[in-house]
């Protein structure tokens, strides 16, 4: 049957499978935009150096204090997270009675800071991390490397879990609530700037686990973010800027077109997404999950 | 005599530059249901909101029993047990009705248990898995003094409960609030009809430019009508 197409079944379960894992990556990453964005309106432009910090940290943790990978799964969202704690504290915070664009301008400075020093440091020529699952499985018809399974597993589990918070549970609530009327949530007892900041800091644990997860696959550089980030915003325009479940199956769905194109019509695969965008823009402005303002 | 329940004492507040509390001064006390009386732009919604601590500029007095409350943030100053019910009813779009009954917090021991609000309010049990903001205007309004009921604060705040509800609704509200009287919550009530305080309240504060400009006792209403009349411009 493939071959009536004239595609061998190899390619198409290997695109298809590197689709998954880059959409993997852009669900945590919008999955954490848009957790930010919904509470605090801030467009996190520092997202996509705050995933190359958790990949960095697993580095560090590996190479300076011999923290394998599995202790750094767990270590790096926090560490990286309290950073961004730190960063929310000492300087978003003062922009939240301001236009968006400013905190815009602030994230984005922030970014390019942040990965300077990074470049500084580490030189960009990539540092190497050694995969902890090495090996795989073949399925017949395809080759499934174990850790790339564990990627598009561990990031489906992480995002489903992250919606059940927001959507099923009390702490949820109060985050949905305090999205639509902080003052009064705030006047109901509930200490609103201190859950802002942890929701921040939650956002960027997520960015940073997903740096964690790429290590092993993209090579460690400064400017795995950047090169990213920019598909990643595509994604959160596309699923609605601030859904929570768009996010995860845009992120998802994306990928795994973006994974097809490249076997149908290679030429386009890098654009794709950016022609997926421009036309949920033009016929649905909020995104295929949002709901309009 | 020992200090009231809820002891106001020349409250100002700001909204920006403009400057709207001139000195407010009144006395809650406990089991006491007092309206606050007067036209629109009295301040009588920023009085509530000063109360709560939810206006950014605000100085003088705001003493519940006996704690100063006036450089507390408004999440501290609920956990004291007092509840704000706002004006819009401030019903949360992305909750569903049962998510924003339970939204508040926990704040004291006390509260009115789930069951007994059910009894009251039976829709809010039936339409517990619609959105919150799906409900017809009445409904909204139970839901949103129903749910700072469960928290166990003893002084509620309630900012117009019966603006723009059908009479049936504003008489079904008036006999909760005499029964929230009975059950020992002090209520501050803002009020632009005075026919209904007077169905509710043991006293009323006229309000105008900030101020406080007259109280009169629920029992004097009938001797004071033609003031009010006056001071409300009805």
């Amino acid at each position: 049957m493939f071959d009536l197409i004239g595609v061998p079944p190899q390619a198409l379960f290997g695109q298809l499978l590197l689709g998954l894992i880059n959409g993997a990556f852009y669900a945590l990453l919008s999955l954490g935009l848009a957790v930010i964005f919904g509470l605090m309106n801030v467009i996190n432009f520092t997202h996509g150096a705050q995933y190359m910090m958790g990949a960095f940290c697993s580095y560090m943790l590996l190479t300076y204090f011999g923290i394998p990978y599995w202790g750094a799964l767990v270590l790096v969202p926090i560490i990286v997270g309290a950073t961004g704690i730190i960063i929310e504290r000492l300087f978003i915070s003062r922009l939240y009675h301001l236009d968006h664009l400013y905190g815009l301008l602030l994230t984005f400075g922030l970014a390019l800071i942040i990965e300077g020093m990074f470049r500084k440091q580490f030189g960009s020529s990539g540092l190497p991390y050694t995969n902890p699952i090495p090996g795989g499985t073949n399925l017949g018809f395809m080759f499934l490397p174990y850790y790339r399974a564990w990627v598009v597993v561990s990031s489906l589990v992480v995002c489903l879990g992250t919606w059940f918070m927001i959507e099923k549970t009390q702490l949820g609530s109060y985050l949905r609530a305090a999205t639509e009327r902080p003052d009064l949530v705030q006047a109901f007892g509930i200490n609103v700037p201190r859950m802002i900041t942890l929701t921040y800091g939650f956002g960027v644990g997520l960015a940073a686990l997903a740096g964690v997860l790429a290590a092993p696959i993209y090579s460690v550089n400064p400017i795995m973010g950047a090169n990213l980030i920019i598909v990643v915003f595509a994604v959160v325009v596309i699923g609605g800027m601030g859904s929570i479940l768009g996010s995860i199956i845009t992120g998802f769905g994306l990928g795994v077109i973006e994974g097809l194109t490249k076997v149908f019509y290679p030429e386009a695969s890098n654009t794709v997404i950016f022609i997926i965008m421009a036309i949920v823009l033009m016929l649905r402005p909020q995104g295929l999950f949002g709901t309009p303002k | 005599m020992a200090e009231a329940l809820l002891a106001i004492r020349d409250l100002h507040a700001w909204y920006g530059e403009s400057h709207i509390l001139h000195g407010m001064t009144f006395d809650v006390n406990p089991g006491e249901v007092v309206t606050l009386l007067g036209r629109n732009g009295a301040g009588k919604t920023t009085t509530m909101r000063a109360i709560m601590g939810m206006m950014a500029k605000r100085k003088g007095s705001v003493r519940y029993e006996g704690h100063e409350l006036i450089r507390l943030k408004s999440n501290r100053i609920a956990r004291y047990g007092l509840a704000y019910c706002p004006e819009e009813r401030g019903i949360f779009a992305s909750l569903n009705v049962r998510e924003n009954l339970m939204l508040p917090p926990k704040v004291k021991d006390g509260g009115l248990p789930l069951e007994q609000i059910y009894r009251l309010f039976p829709n809010l049990m039936e339409r517990g898995a619609s959105q919150g903001t799906k409900l017809s205007g009445g409904e909204q309004q139970m839901l949103a003094i129903a749910r700072i009921l469960r928290t166990g604060a003893k002084l509620l705040l309630l900012d117009e409960p019966t603006e723009g509800l059908a009479p049936v609704i504003v008489q079904q509200i008036g006999s909760t609030i005499r029964m929230l009287r009975e059950q020992g919550f002090t209520v501050l009530l803002v009020e632009q009809n005075f026919r209904f305080a007077a169905t509710v309240a043991d006293r009323h504060y006229v309000v105008e430019h900030g101020q406080v400009i007259d109280m009169i006792p629920n029992a004097a209403i009938e001797a004071n009508r033609e003031k009010l009349k006056a001071y409300l411009g009805v």
